[in-house]
């Protein structure tokens, strides 16, 4: 194990943060716009976001950085801007986390698909290795929110070329009983091929509530022997009036949450719908 | 030819070379490529599709079987077409204006070309006008719109309200769907129809188009 997971891990779990997007929008990001070119543009409010959440005690926060590989940025016309947003990105969460918090600079898929022939196995290494360089001086990787478990282990191959150690966390909500990956991989084919890459810590985030990561957690834990991340949502979005609405507040997400620290998961944060106060509910509930 | 039977095999189990060796053994032989298409062909996709919905196949397995019905279509098409065969119906897809996702579009287009529909892929971001244009250049009967983001499924709206304002309404069907997109969304914006996935994408497509 790095010296950093040593360092970090313990009887209870590691809080990590909560949403970005929906922060950042909450303070007048436009919808449609590419989040991550804030880190130019408005490193004052990022910093806020980076901020509420080391202040509501998250002890590992994430970077601004989801959508910052030269595949996706092209797309939002930023592909001249990869190095930038993503030492910005960094540069930002260092600021607001000092020395209460670590840095797990974020990488998310590139929103192509391999096997349609989209994007070429080489072309996405490659941007994960452009990305992964430019988020060196991040505490640690963290490749999240991935429906492919090929894309993942291409992400986790380019990230371990940087040193750092990598977290890798796919998202979980297809099948039956919503544990498959949307390309329909299990639990375990994810450990087991995710460690079999590198991964330092493997995990689940988005797409579940609490819920539903609570049995994809425990057969994580017994498929890989590598720490377990989980980042759920706040439970299942609801439209109503044309807006996203989660129903999960933030004690009963605490409260599901003990069951993640009975599984053994090692950190514990959330995703879509969740927010500062989530944290600090979490980090009442799981290190009081 | 005497075993038919071997390309209900190469699309339920993807093998796109296979199915087209097979279609093209079975034109040389004089097998009615109508034949092929009803008795082998469909069938054999409407099995992935269940396969699909029962949580036995999931988006790879999709994906491959489409891919092997298109590479079968396009050796048949031209004698369909010959024979003055129109195709199962003629879509416009693209993901809606200010929404550069396309996944979940490319597996729809994926989808409705294996059922063999002719799809006019326009991308993403596409404005209400692109789609107007080509509706109407292209005289395709079906519209389909993707958003992934709540913020930008608004553009459903804007498209569905143009294709009216612009005396088109009436030619067109147009379906819609997306991760936060509902049924009772489409209802609200006047579009026809709405499905969950790519598969039922196709089923939705097919009655829309019958309509």
């Amino acid at each position: 194990m790095s010296s950093l997971l040593a360092q970090l891990l313990g009887p209870d779990p590691v809080i990590t943060d909560g949403a970005w997007g929906t922060q950042l929008q909450a303070l007048g990001l436009p919808a449609g716009l590419c989040p991550d070119g804030w880190n130019l543009t408005h490193p004052d409010l990022v910093r806020q976001v980076a901020q509420s959440y080391v202040d509501a005690g998250s002890k590992v926060i994430l970077t601004n950085t989801f959508r910052s590989n030269r595949i996706t940025l092209t797309a939002h016309g930023l592909a001249d801007r990869v190095l930038e947003i993503n030492r910005a990105g960094v540069e930002i969460s260092r600021g607001a986390a000092g020395s209460r918090a670590k840095v797990f600079a974020s990488i998310g898929p590139t929103g192509k698909m391999l096997m349609m022939g989209e994007v070429s196995e080489e072309e996405v290494f490659n941007a994960f290795v452009e990305q992964s360089s430019a988020l060196a001086a991040a505490d640690a990787l963290v490749i999240e929110t991935m429906s492919d478990l090929e894309e993942a282990r291409i992400a986790v191959r380019a990230a371990k070329t940087v040193g750092l150690p990598v977290v890798a966390s796919m998202v979980f909500d297809s099948g039956k009983n919503k544990d498959r990956t949307m390309m329909g991989a299990t639990p375990e084919e994810v450990a087991e091929a995710l460690t079999e890459a590198g991964a330092d810590v493997i995990g689940a985030n988005c797409g579940l509530g609490m819920e539903g990561y609570i049995p994809v957690a425990q057969r994580l834990r017994m498929a890989t022997p590598l720490p377990i991340w989980i980042k759920p949502n706040a439970g299942l979005p609801e439209l109503v009036d044309g807006h996203i609405v989660y129903r999960t507040t933030p004690a009963e997400f605490a409260r599901q949450a003990e069951a993640l620290r009975t599984a053994g998961v090692a950190f514990v944060g959330g995703c879509c719908g969740t927010s500062p106060e989530f944290i600090h509910a979490l980090q009442k509930v799981l290190r009081p | 030819m005497e075993d038919l039977k071997k390309m209900y095999d190469a699309i339920l189990t993807g093998n796109f070379k296979a199915a087209r060796e097979i279609t093209q053994q079975a034109l040389d032989a004089g097998v009615d490529p109508q034949v092929l298409v009803q008795e082998q062909m469909i069938p054999a996709m409407g099995e992935v599709g269940r396969r699909y919905e029962a949580n036995e196949y999931f988006v790879p397995e999709l994906l491959i079987s489409a891919r092997a019905m298109k590479a079968s279509l396009e050796l048949i098409r031209p004698l369909l077409a010959a024979r003055g065969a129109e195709p199962a119906g003629r879509v416009v897809i693209g993901t809606v204006k200010g929404d550069l996702h396309d996944i979940g579009k490319n597996l729809v287009a994926a989808m409705l070309e294996g059922a063999g529909f002719e799809v006019i892929d326009l991308g993403v971001d596409v404005t209400p006008e692109k789609f107007i244009t080509a509706l109407n250049e292209r005289h395709a009967g079906l519209v389909a719109m993707s958003a992934l983001l709540t913020t930008t499924m608004n553009s459903m709206k804007t498209t569905v309200d143009a294709i009216a304002a612009a005396g088109v309404r009436n030619k067109v069907k147009i379906m819609i769907g997306g991760a936060p997109v509902t049924q009772k969304y489409a209802d609200e914006i006047g579009a026809d129809g709405y499905s969950s996935n790519a598969n039922a994408a196709v089923a939705l497509a097919r009655k829309l188009s019958a309509a």
